[in-house]
């Protein structure tokens, strides 16, 4: 569940359905809109549409259906992805460049290079990622405000 | 430089969003995995590719790349097309291969050979 302290500070809130590539890129393309209506940091909005396209492409790929949130707080935004789907077995192992567990299918397309998540740990200030085998994963990053 | 000048320079033919060709390219980039060409690419970029799916579009909106251009003579399909439309993405086509296309975009963009 979304982290109840940040839900006033909620801006956006998206389903999104696994195998779905046709829509792939649809919320991050809304995230990133709704950040520079809102004037935000033309680095930060470029850090966290590289965010939002890897988590999103993750639930396309590997879950079954996710939702992706994101919030403006004072300091920071907060973007997350919660999906109910197969899990990932060894974090260490799928944050490591160049490991993917994707079939054919996805790597034909050009995803699946095993970078997805590193990227999300490289773009975010503050990274956290759980997983449970067989029920889901959610991931969240902060990226702070300052020094923009 | 313009990507008009380019698709005259290069004989690319464009598939789409012809008002759109007046826009200035920053620079260049080459790539097939779409993760890398998120993490790597900056905006203004031309984007040069061999996938034809839509998702291509997808990655070139959110980075704010000035064009595509797919490689090979490949047909872009053609919910490729609409969603360029729509994003104003310019697709452009090369029937040279991807090391050919990039070796003279690179020739074009930085003349001084540095």
């Amino acid at each position: 569940m979304p982290d109840n302290d940040n839900d006033r500070y909620l801006q956006g809130r998206f389903e999104v359905e696994g195998r779905d590539f046709v829509d792939a890129g649809l919320v991050s393309s809304r995230i990133k809109k709704g950040l520079k209506a809102k004037g935000i940091n033309e680095d930060i909005i470029r850090r966290i549409a590289v965010i939002a396209f890897e988590a999103e492409v993750n639930i396309i790929s590997y879950a079954t259906r996710g939702t992706i949130s994101y919030y403006i707080l004072p300091d920071s935004i907060v973007f997350e992805a919660i999906d109910e789907g197969q899990g990932i077995e060894d974090i260490d192992l799928a944050l490591q460049e160049g490991y993917s567990t994707a079939d054919d299918s996805i790597r034909e397309m050009g995803f699946g290079a095993g970078m997805g998540l590193a990227n999300i740990k490289k773009s975010s200030d503050i990274f956290e990622i759980t997983s449970e085998i067989g029920r889901g994963t959610r991931v969240k990053s902060t990226i702070m405000l300052n020094g923009k | 430089m313009t990507l008009e000048t380019i698709c005259e320079r290069l004989s690319l033919k464009c598939k789409c969003c012809w008002e759109n060709l007046k826009r200035e390219v920053t620079g260049g980039y080459a790539g097939d995995l779409l993760s890398d060409v998120m993490a790597n690419s900056t905006a203004g970029t031309i984007w040069v590719t061999r996938q034809v799916h839509q998702n291509i579009v997808a990655v070139a909106s959110l980075k704010e790349h000035a064009a595509i251009v797919i490689v090979q003579g490949a047909t872009p399909e053609k919910e490729t097309l609409d969603k360029a439309t729509k994003e104003g993405i310019p697709i452009l086509v090369a029937d040279m291969a991807e090391f050919e296309v990039v070796g003279r975009l690179y020739q074009l963009l930085y003349p001084a050979g540095d």
